[in-house]
């Protein structure tokens, strides 16, 4: 079995003739349960949930401080390449801008990685565009192995992998893998990945639940919100969570809530996406799945981060470029703005005066060295 | 006399005294620098810490630091999803200059946080013959308890209910068992969310209990360590007192057996 199966199940139901049948009553009810149905995580993203935002996110602040502590985990990301072969029209790589493309070399990752860890960062999240020539798994294992001496915990955003390839990565270390769908309603997918192998939908559904079976510890997942109704795609992105948690018990499962930003040379999002509507999102992944991460990055300007931050987020971003090589170096071409620009100990002073840790450590590799654990 | 009682009532350890019978986490908390005031405010001797969280890089994120000197620093396994994993963690733990106190956590479930007690065995197997002072984490169950015993395991840590629910002896007649039956001391670990629960696991003999989200998540996390060191104080007291027995039926005044004795 696939999400895409569960995924079926849902994708043609009539969201607006859904949520006319839902009263203040219905919403009141489920802000007073332990458990909620998936119809109950449908019903929060509704307009009549809208009302009750306070109420909810009163919730999603206790359940957040229950199962994870006055706590906020931060992680920084490393471009290594953007060369890329898609074209994806809302983003600043695709293959049809014209502009210098940049691979960092190993001594180059080295560089990037003590000027980031000099910082205090612990977790690292690589990432690349889709170029198997420019950016081969060899590559991705050659810069994790640099990038160990510098780090305790390394995720990669990559393209999408075989679980073979997951499980290579593993085996040197790296313990966690982010990949968005960007949009679950397929018929937009196709639009806007106008070509290139990233058109391939089912392939990419399906690799967070390939990177699961290859014993990867963290899964990051999400929809880019902007490309349909985000009530839409916050719910199949939250069901697929859901879906992966249940099945993949022993996995740290999370969720970003990433918009749409503006990059060079690219379309803007056709479907708006308050503040508003964000914190909806938010609160109605919490209320669902008290114990799944979720991740906020520097696309979000510092004060809509700040107040963020209460209400369910537990990892955010910090000090991020998104140019290769930005971190010591920053000409370059940007994948998308960065709209919260400041220096990780002022995120970190923040944390804290809202009351949080910024806790820049929450794994340790374990292959420090090649012994057999268990007949020793 | 009571007074004597107390003055005998000491935990051991491997041997080891302990100078209370609260047991701190310290994953939990808004800063890093309360820990050494709730340490002091709760009286405690023994603190666990995640591996996963110590930076042994940086002096000021490094949460051991922040751990009074005269404290037993009790690593746990945290992240461990197989016993091979929670033995690694051990491992590198000790190399590491943390010593040998393990709390063996092997959750291979992220939604509940429940431990797999096969897995937990396994590595209490390995871990005890490695001369480590083996604290296994484990769902009440009497079997398991045994074979931890067996295993050479410092003591048995039971759940009272699942982590940061705060929902208090939840699982009270499978650890009343292990109290009964086990020759090791009893530690109530997980789902301690007030100070009440505290009391109540120790007047019903239980020898220590371990707090984190309660303490760490409170308004006052050092007023609440104080409140904490209160009622497990306050609870084992009570048991060594004997607490009368609590009856569900009233003393009938027309006994029904009077007619015996007539």
């Amino acid at each position: 079995m696939s999400f895409y199966d569960l995924y079926k199940d849902y994708k043609d139901i009539n969201f607006n003739l859904f949520f006319k049948g839902i009263s203040d009553i219905d919403i009141l009810n489920i802000l007073e349960k332990d458990r909620l149905e998936i119809e109950d995580f449908l019903r929060l993203l509704s307009p009549q949930a809208g009302r009750y935002l306070e109420e909810m996110a009163q919730k999603a602040h206790h359940l957040t401080i229950k199962n994870f502590g006055k706590v906020i985990f931060l992680y920084t990301p490393l471009y290594l390449s953007n060369y890329c072969v898609n074209n994806c029209s809302y983003c600043g790589f695709n293959v049809n801008h014209d502009y210098e493309r940049k691979k960092l070399t190993i001594e180059e990752v080295g560089k990037e990685a003590e000027v980031i860890a000099e910082k205090g960062i612990r977790d690292i999240l690589i990432l690349t565009g889709e170029s198997r020539k420019h950016s081969p798994i060899s590559y991705i294992k050659d810069c994790v192995r640099v990038l160990k001496n510098h780090f305790t915990s390394i995720g990669v955003e990559v393209y999408p992998l075989t679980k073979a390839e997951y499980q290579e990565l593993v085996s040197i270390g790296v313990d966690g893998l982010t990949i968005y769908q960007e949009v679950y309603n397929e018929v937009i997918y196709d639009q806007v990945h106008i070509s290139g192998p990233k058109k391939d939908y089912h392939y990419r559904l399906d690799a967070a639940e390939r990177g699961c079976q290859a014993g990867i510890r963290r899964i990051n997942i999400g929809s880019l919100l902007g490309l349909d109704d985000w009530e839409k795609e916050a719910f199949f992105a939250g069901l697929h969570a859901w879906y992966l948690q249940k099945k993949y018990i022993d996995m740290e499962i999370s969720l970003s809530v990433p918009r749409l930003r503006l990059h060079p040379g690219g379309i803007s999002g056709n479907f708006l996406v308050e503040n508003r509507d964000l914190v909806q999102v938010i609160l109605a992944y919490r209320l669902f799945m008290p114990r799944i991460g979720i991740n906020l990055s520097t696309r979000e300007p510092a004060d809509l981060r700040d107040n963020l931050l209460s209400l369910g987020i537990t990892k955010v971003s910090a000090e991020s470029t998104t140019i290769v090589g930005g971190y010591s170096d920053s000409n370059g071409t940007a994948q998308f703005e960065i709209a919260d620009q400041r220096r990780i100990t002022d995120i970190k002073n923040i944390i804290a005066a809202k009351g949080y840790q910024a806790v820049f450590q929450d794994w340790h590799y374990l292959d420090i060295d090649d012994i057999d654990i268990m007949s020793n | 006399m009571l007074e004597v009682g107390k003055i005998k009532d000491k935990l051991l350890i491997n041997g080891q005294e302990l100078k209370s019978r609260l047991f701190i986490g310290t994953g939990k908390f808004p800063q890093k620098s309360l820990i050494p005031d709730v340490i002091e405010g709760s009286g405690s001797g023994i603190v666990t810490v995640a591996l996963r969280r110590v930076d042994f890089t940086d002096k000021d994120e490094n949460i051991v630091n922040y751990i009074n000197k005269d404290c037993i620093i009790m690593i746990n396994t945290s992240g461990a999803r197989t016993a091979e994993e929670a033995v690694r963690i051990a491992r590198i733990s000790r190399e590491a200059g943390c010593g040998d106190w393990i709390k063996i956590e092997v959750i291979r479930d992220n939604k509940y946080l429940l431990p797999d007690n096969d897995e937990t065995i396994k590595a209490a197997e390995i871990l005890a013959k490695e001369g480590f002072v083996v604290m296994p984490y484990v769902s009440p169950d009497l079997m398991v308890a045994k074979r931890l015993e067996e295993a050479g395991a410092a003591s048995i840590m039971p759940l009272g209910a699942p982590i940061g629910t705060n929902k208090g002896l939840k699982s009270k007649e499978f650890i009343r068992i292990l109290i009964e039956e086990i020759n090791l001391p009893i530690i109530v670990d997980a789902g301690i969310g007030r100070p009440s629960h505290a009391a109540e696991a120790m007047e019903m003999g239980a020898d220590a209990v371990l707090v984190n989200t309660a303490i760490a998540t409170a308004e006052d996390p050092v007023l609440m360590a104080g409140a904490f060191a209160k009622a497990v104080q306050a609870g084992r007291d009570a048991y060594l007192a004997g607490p009368g027995s609590i009856r569900n039926y009233a003393e009938a005044s027309s006994p029904l057996t009077g007619f015996l004795s007539n």
